[in-house]
């Protein structure tokens, strides 16, 4: 389990990073997401892993599972989710006012004098 | 002392609730939102100053919020070092804003609410104690820094924005892996419980523990714009309209404030595996940023991109002086950054006003026409660059003779002086070879109508900046004291730790609710 959890954040991860390098911006996108499923998936897995135990107290419980990662990944996902909708908007907009979808944008004359 | 009790989280607050204020505002005359956020940066100074007096002492002010004390509960802190940097910033930002009410908030929308967030971002990243707070607020401050960047637009400010976005989307995923790491090792995220725990790590996890600390540096060495990951500033700095460039001359220093604050607490000298973690690396590569930085500043072809590079090496020297990790050299940076980000600010204002007295040529340099009111712009360009540079009697000066004598005796120190008295003699010719070429190399304008005079509302807040550096040699004796003291603070840091662990839950009375600042006693 733990070695499975592992290969798919490795996975993630490396493919983020791969994507994040292209020059386009639609791949950097998609890697910059990539990569938050990654450290999402990484910091809900710093509690430990444990199956089938609640998070809260209860008389019930045998045992427990860490609640804060819980709490931080939520805080991350949302911050992730606000700054993965920013870039889409800004890589929207840099199309747009480029012309092009490389993320240095093409070289212009005008551009070599501002 | 009950008046005081919410004092510290009201610099957070404040600038929320007025960026909420504003948003809400946003149909309303433009006057009337100028007044909103500018008296709410105004606020903030004397909010910064009586926190400065009550921490001055000593004492440390302990907020736990919602009365959940550490390491359980969210807790703000308020030290001398946290109440400089809100004394610092909260002086940039009403001279930044003074500038931005010429106009330039009217080029796009939303300018006063990420003004203001951008003030909560940077007054939280200050206070917070504790690591995923600070994670949070460098968002907040980075997402309003996203719009303040390419607020106005324009394809220049696209292209450098997108970079930047990008390269911060990247540091933010790496901060989230060493938090995750140290939470996964240790079990907390408060700073100074984290510092205890890390004293006691086992020695199996030592590596582990190591790897996020030095992650966590890369991270902050971005916002730093630290070598070799300071490639993303000249060109979103230069590309930025004036104010907001002249606020983010803090910016950077919230990535030296991080790397002083989380390694004097994690990686001090009684710190287990993690003690003189930095040692290796940091003061080499603020070497070699202040060295590379300054031959951007030659190699500049304009005003505003010779400007970013100045700030790229001012943060070579401050965090070559946090990297000699001696309550001297940290003393001696902790005087240099209110002057370099006044100064800087300073700089990129002026600049603006030069390009705007120059028509089409703008901020370039090149020979260009006679522009009106040269003698006053040249003057104050005189002031700014002598202050830049590190001439007497400026207090670029004082900084800079403050870190050199700090740094004898230290291994580096033919490397120190070498290279701070080289890249101070660097800049000079630099500077004085723009001035010359901008104020002198003239011709007659073909067409003075194009030329726009600079007002004396455009440059008093470049002399309002002025007027500060000169404030920091009048008082140079208080304000090094009070530096030392912090810098004394900073690398003591059981104090700190006990001060935040050993608060205790206030107790209810009436309806009370929310913290209550502890007050430990002096060091």
């Amino acid at each position: 389990m733990e070695m499975l959890i592992a290969l798919v954040i490795g996975v993630l991860t490396a493919g983020g990073v791969f994507l994040a390098l292209r020059g386009q911006t639609f791949p950097v996108v998609l890697g910059l997401t990539l990569m938050s499923y990654a450290v999402n998936l990484f910091l809900f897995v710093m509690g430990r892993l444990a199956i089938g135990v609640p998070p809260v107290i209860s008389d019930a419980a045998a045992g427990y599972t860490d609640p804060l990662p819980q709490a931080l990944v939520l805080t991350a996902i949302v911050i992730s989710f606000g700054m993965t909708a920013f870039v889409i908007v800004l890589s929207l907009k840099a199309r747009a006012e480029l012309g092009n979808d490389h993320v240095d944008g093409l070289q212009r004359n005008e551009d070599r004098h501002a | 002392m009950n008046g005081l009790m919410h004092l510290p989280i009201l610099p957070v607050v404040l600038p929320l609730f007025a960026g909420i204020v504003l948003l809400a505002l946003r149909n309303a005359p433009l006057r009337l939102q100028r007044g909103v956020s500018l008296a709410a940066a105004l606020a903030l100074i004397p909010l910064a100053i009586t926190l400065l007096q009550s921490v001055g002492d000593g004492t440390l002010l302990v907020y736990a919020l919602g009365n959940w004390v550490a390491p359980y509960g969210i807790v703000l802190v308020v030290d001398r070092l946290a109440a400089w940097m809100l004394l610092t910033t909260s002086l940039l930002a009403v001279f930044a804003l003074l500038y931005a009410l010429r106009g330039i908030d009217a080029q796009g929308r939303h300018f006063h609410v990420l003004f203001q967030l951008q003030l909560f971002g940077l007054n939280g990243a200050f206070l917070t104690g504790d690591l995923f707070n600070l994670f949070v607020f460098f968002e907040i401050l980075l997402l309003a820094s996203y719009g303040l960047l390419l607020h106005g637009g324009g394809r220049q400010r696209v292209k450098a924005g997108l970079h930047y976005v990008v390269i911060n989307l990247v540091g933010s995923t790496l901060f989230l892996f060493a938090v995750g790491t140290l939470y996964g090792v240790t079990g907390t995220l408060n700073m100074a419980d984290l510092s205890v725990k890390l004293a006691a790590i086992p020695p199996e996890h030592a590596a582990l523990v190591q790897s996020a600390a030095l992650l966590l540096f890369g991270v902050f060495a971005l916002k730093a714009a630290l070598l070799p990951l300071y490639l993303w500033l000249p060109a979103a700095y230069a590309h930025t309209s004036a104010p907001v460039a002249a606020l983010f001359a803090i910016m950077t220093k919230v990535g030296a404030y991080s790397i002083l604050r989380v390694y004097s607490l994690m990686a001090g000298d009684t710190a287990g595996p993690l003690a003189n973690l930095l040692d290796a690396w940091l003061a080499p590569l603020a070497l070699a940023t202040l060295a590379l930085g300054m031959l951007g500043v030659v190699a500049s072809t304009s005003l505003r991109q010779q400007a970013a590079y100045l700030v790229v090496a001012s943060i070579g020297t401050l965090l070559l002086a946090f990297g000699l990790h001696s309550v001297d050299a940290i003393a001696a940076g902790l005087y240099y950054l209110p002057h370099t980000t006044f100064a800087a600010a300073a700089l990129f204002l002026l600049a603006d006003s030069i390009s705007r007295a120059r028509g089409t040529l703008a901020d370039r340099f090149e020979s260009g026409p006679e522009m009106p009111r040269a003698r006053l712009l040249g003057g104050l360009f005189f002031v700014v660059a002598m202050a830049i540079a590190g001439m007497p009697p400026l207090s670029g000066f004082i900084g800079k003779f403050m870190l050199l004598k700090a740094a004898l005796g230290s291994p580096l120190t033919p490397w120190v002086w070498g290279v701070v008295l080289a890249t101070g003699l660097v800049s000079m010719i630099a500077l004085a070879r723009s001035g010359s070429l901008l104020f002198y190399r003239t011709h007659t304008a073909h067409d003075p109508a194009s030329l726009e005079a600079p007002t004396y509302a455009a440059l008093a807040p470049v002399a309002g900046l002025l007027l500060l550096v000169a404030g920091l040699v009048i008082w140079a004796g208080p304000v090094s004291d009070y530096a030392t003291a912090t810098a004394a603070q900073l690398l003591r840091p059981q104090h700190y730790i006990e001060a935040v662990l050993g608060a205790a839950p206030r107790p209810p009375e009436g309806r009370a609710s929310g913290g209550m600042p502890l007050a430990g006693t002096a060091p």
